[in-house]
């Protein structure tokens, strides 16, 4: 079976993590925020019902399909399987602070190459793609394949993707 | 220039308004003007559509659009269409997603890659329309004749005078409604045929809120469900006190989603768990929590079924005749037995959930006196009587807002969810977010069926393909088009269909029974091209002149010159023929849902793995909308069509799925999407068709036939990652 964890530090659950209600203290998107949650709940849930995040989707709830994706101290991660107790003092981006005005080269690029069709795991793709060429600012085809390859399109647009992670890494040259 | 009929006059297909801050309001049913036999071949609820045009005193022009976006891309193209006949700049359109209206519109749903087809003439009327009045009303005000006045990027002109549509749009109101308008030469479309981006591109891509499950309401509880974890099975007990003193939960309790006796609708006919458990509390954390504290026992209703009864069940029906074929031409018997040789094979397909990257969810807040809804649904005008006949409110008392969909692929035409969210919103008196988990959503049924098909072909000595048999069985039907090609390019011909019945609940899964039948068949072709010794294309082109000079039958529901056309379309742009070292080929052409398609599949041999290296595609679908929007759909297509074929299956032991999340059930990844893929339209000027589904069914079979070439091994089994064959 095929695995996703490709170049994606995905951290799965960890049974330790206490199961209580308790204040946890996040950096979201440049700003501070304090959440009272069970600390075992995952990021995703906390920034889409705690946070009105919603940018950020749920897909699989099992680290597989990429919808989730978030960067936590700059590293693409998948939100669903991040328990919100191991996250305190890192700094989480996630969609909606990408850019203050949706024009991270990225964004520009899927814009350009009118890459959504439902649009539902683009922002999943988006933030991958750029902690990609954060890393690596100008990826070869396979690198592409092997970074992006924890994120599922449903409606088939990987082509598209490919060529606007290319333009936008020409953007950001 | 052509005339149309606004049929203004017999049925009020245009309705007109002032807008209170003094603009104009055009109302219109798009569909009153299809004519009957335009829409037979379809299931009709599938295309009524309408809409409304607004256009305000500071000329901004609103394009509602009535009918549900799951990625189709219609809330751009549609509206396109519109702009064009009024005339105005793209720039100056805006369009909205409307709710459920019954006042206002007739019909509301979406599905069939219907959309563009059965709305263009309706849709070029309704702004041409628009222009009219809106010069007339300007004709009148500056006292000159209609037919002086000139339009253009939303301004009318005569001589030095100008006026913008927003000046003016008041007076149009009051204008009486034309009965007849010209439209646009097509060589004058300034929007049509031109690339434009989605509509909602940049709300995509900066993660605002749009789709059902960023639903967001004040004291909105959040609830799930548990159905039986296998066909055939239903709930026994249920104990609740570990699971309802957890945190956040507030509620636990068993109910059933349709009352029996209660008028249903088509749509929600087919839904396998009727009696669930729902779970309720502040948040969905909690709530899959909670979920999983429960203590269920289940008990057997009716029988368990296994994939290998269905395979069994179905291999056992293809060795029966059909009492009355779906269609006999010739003698098919006396042609078999005379022929220089027999070409048969079986295929086969199984079970696919949708799997929209958006699990089912849906929004409820039902009062004692009304209902508010809210989701991604592609059937809210069938999901509103449902509800009203559940909740014993009237229709008018219940609203229904779609969001915008993360993927359809036909599953959103089944409600089932929006009911069961508005049950459990009137049992604990709160507005509430069902939401399904991976699982939930993937073990629920709505299936593709399962599918096998077996197919004969006779040759005579001259490698003529004279003999052809089909005969299909499938759960809950076959996938046998009777009256597609080769159906008229053969003298003898023969077409028999079974059904299995099953208590698996399957429904419309993206481009139904193509999405089985064109890989089949096309994969077949290849082999029968292979034993006449013949090019697979010059095969098919042998058989479509045949179809075009001397059709067999009358029933033939294919133009075989259209076929035919974008068959040498991709002949010529992928070189065929040329042999390239390493380059393994495969072709396929299909007809469905009114669009013609061929493609060409090159897979080269890379670390001892096939990969699609490129894909050459040609389409007719008519008059190119969105050219755009268009690509996208085509490729997206070919790329679902090769993960299905490749790696999905849904298979079942004793009745229950043994797929339930994305680690068992395997979709394509980057990885192994085609490194390229280039798509071309035939120009010809015809009334453009959809594009939804068209592409996929055929790239299965030009996969196969390419597969093959560079492994030597046919493919008869999908999902073919079952037969020891890989992409990467």
């Amino acid at each position: 079976m095929n695995s996703d964890q490709d170049g994606v530090n995905c951290k799965l659950f960890q049974k330790n993590n206490t199961q209580f209600m308790a204040t946890y203290n996040l950096k979201i998107n440049g700003q501070r925020k304090e959440v009272d949650a069970d600390g075992d709940t995952p990021l995703l849930w906390v920034l889409r019902e705690h946070l009105n995040l919603v940018g950020t989707k749920f897909g699989c709830g099992i680290a597989q399909c990429g919808a989730c994706t978030v960067q936590v101290d700059g590293e693409a991660v998948r939100s669903c399987s991040l328990p919100i107790s191991s996250i305190e003092d890192k700094s989480v981006v996630t969609i909606e602070g990408l850019s203050e005005n949706g024009d991270h080269p990225v964004q520009k690029a899927w814009i350009e190459h009118d890459v959504p069709q439902c649009g539902y795991c683009q922002a999943g793709q988006i933030m991958n793609a750029a902690a990609l060429l954060d890393q690596n600012p100008n990826p070869s085809d396979q690198e592409i394949d092997s970074a992006m390859n924890g994120n599922i399109c449903r409606c088939g647009t990987y082509v598209r993707i490919k060529a606007a992670i290319k333009t936008a890494a020409a953007y950001q040259e | 220039m052509t005339l149309i009929k606004t049929t203004y006059d017999r049925r009020s297909f245009i309705k007109v308004s002032s807008l209170s801050t003094g603009g104009m309001l055009l109302g219109f049913s798009w569909m009153a003007s299809c004519k009957p036999d335009q829409v037979a071949s379809m299931p009709k609820e599938w295309f009524d559509i309408n809409g409304f045009l607004k256009i305000a005193d500071n000329g901004l022009v609103t394009i509602m659009s009535p009918n549900p976006e799951i990625g189709q891309n219609v809330k751009t193209s549609m509206p396109m269409i519109i702009a064009e006949e009024l005339d105005v700049s793209w720039d100056q359109v805006v369009v909205e997603q409307a709710g459920l209206d019954l006042k206002n519109y007739t019909r509301q749903k979406a599905g069939g890659s219907q959309s563009i087809r059965q709305g263009w003439e309706s849709l070029r009327m309704a702004g041409a329309t628009a222009r009219r009045m809106l010069m007339e009303a300007a004709a009148k005000q500056w006292n000159v004749p209609l037919a002086e006045l000139t339009t253009e990027e939303g301004v009318i002109k005569h001589g030095d005078k100008t006026i913008g549509y927003g000046e003016i749009a008041a007076a149009a109101a009051t204008v009486t409604v034309p009965e007849e308008v010209e439209l646009k030469d097509p060589k004058d479309f300034k929007i049509i045929g031109t690339p434009r981006k989605n509509v909602d591109g940049s709300k995509i891509v900066s993660g605002k809120p749009l789709f059902g499950l960023d639903t967001q309401r004040e004291g909105m509880l959040i609830a799930m469900i548990e159905h039986p974890p296998a066909f055939g099975m239903t709930l026994k007990s249920l104990d609740d006190s570990k699971a309802k003193a957890m945190p956040g939960i507030t509620d636990v309790f068993s109910f059933t989603t349709v009352p029996e006796g209660t008028d249903m609708q088509r749509y929600d006919t087919n839904n396998a768990f009727n009696d669930l458990v729902a779970i309720v509390g502040n948040t969905t954390w909690q709530v899959m929590k909670a979920k999983k504290a429960l203590k269920l026992s289940w008990e057997r209703v009716t029988p368990l079924e296994s994939t290998s009864d269905h395979i069994k069940g179905m291999y056992d029906l293809l060795g029966e005749k059909q009492k009355d074929p779906a269609r006999k031409d010739g003698d098919t018997k006396k042609v078999f037995k005379n022929a220089a040789k027999v070409v048969e094979r079986i295929y086969s397909a199984p079970f696919l959930a949708h799997n929209t990257l958006e699990p089912m969810n849906f929004f409820a807040d039902v009062k004692e006196d009304q209902a508010e809804l809210a989701g991604p649904i592609q059937t809210p005008e069938s999901l509103s009587k449902t509800v009203s006949a559940v909740l014993g409110l009237p229709e008018e008392k219940i609203s229904i807002m779609m969001t915008r969909m993360g993927g359809g692929f036909g599953r959103r035409l089944y409600g089932h969810f929006g009911i069961e969210a508005a049950v459990i919103s009137k049992k604990i008196n709160a507005p509430v977010k069902l939401v399904y988990s991976r699982e939930d959503d993937m073990t629920q049924g709505t299936y593709r069926p399962t599918y096998k098909v077996t197919y004969r072909a006779a040759l005579d000595k001259n490698n003529n393909l004279v003999g052809f048999q089909v005969r299909g069985a499938g759960v809950h039907g076959s996938p046998v088009f009777a009256n597609r090609f080769p159906a008229g390019a053969v003298d003898n011909y023969l077409a028999e269909n079974h059904t299995l019945e099953s208590n698996i609940s399957t429904g419309a899964w993206r481009a139904p029974r193509s999405n089985f039948i064109a890989g089949a068949e096309q994969a077949f072709l290849d082999e029968v091209a292979e034993a006449a010794g013949k090019d697979p294309i010059e095969f098919r082109l042998e058989l479509f002149e045949r179809a075009i000079n001397d059709p067999v039958g009358e029933d033939n529901d294919y133009d075989a010159k259209r076929y035919a056309g974008v068959l040498k379309l991709v002949r010529d742009k992928s070189d065929w023929g040329k042999e390239t070292p390493g380059v393994y080929r495969g072709v396929s052409a299909y007809f469905c849902h009114n669009s013609y398609v061929a493609q060409v599949v090159d897979v080269v041999i890379k670390n001892n793995q096939p990969k699609v290296q490129k894909i050459w595609c040609a389409v007719d679908c008519g008059i190119l909308v969105n050219p755009e929007g268009a690509r996208n759909q085509v490729e997206g297509g070919m790329v679902d069509g090769i993960g299905h074929a490749m790696y999905s299956a849904m298979t079942f032991k004793n009745g229950r799925p043994e797929q339930n999340n994305f680690d068992s059930y395997r979709l394509i990844r980057h990885r192994e999407a085609p490194a390229e893929i280039e798509t071309y339209f035939v120009d010809n000027g015809i009334d453009p068709t959809g594009l939804g589904e068209p592409s996929l069914p055929p790239i299965i079979g030009a996969l196969a036939n390419a597969l093959a070439k560079a492994t030597g091994e046919r493919l008869y089994e999908q999902p073919f990652v079952g037969q020891k064959i890989d992409l990467g």
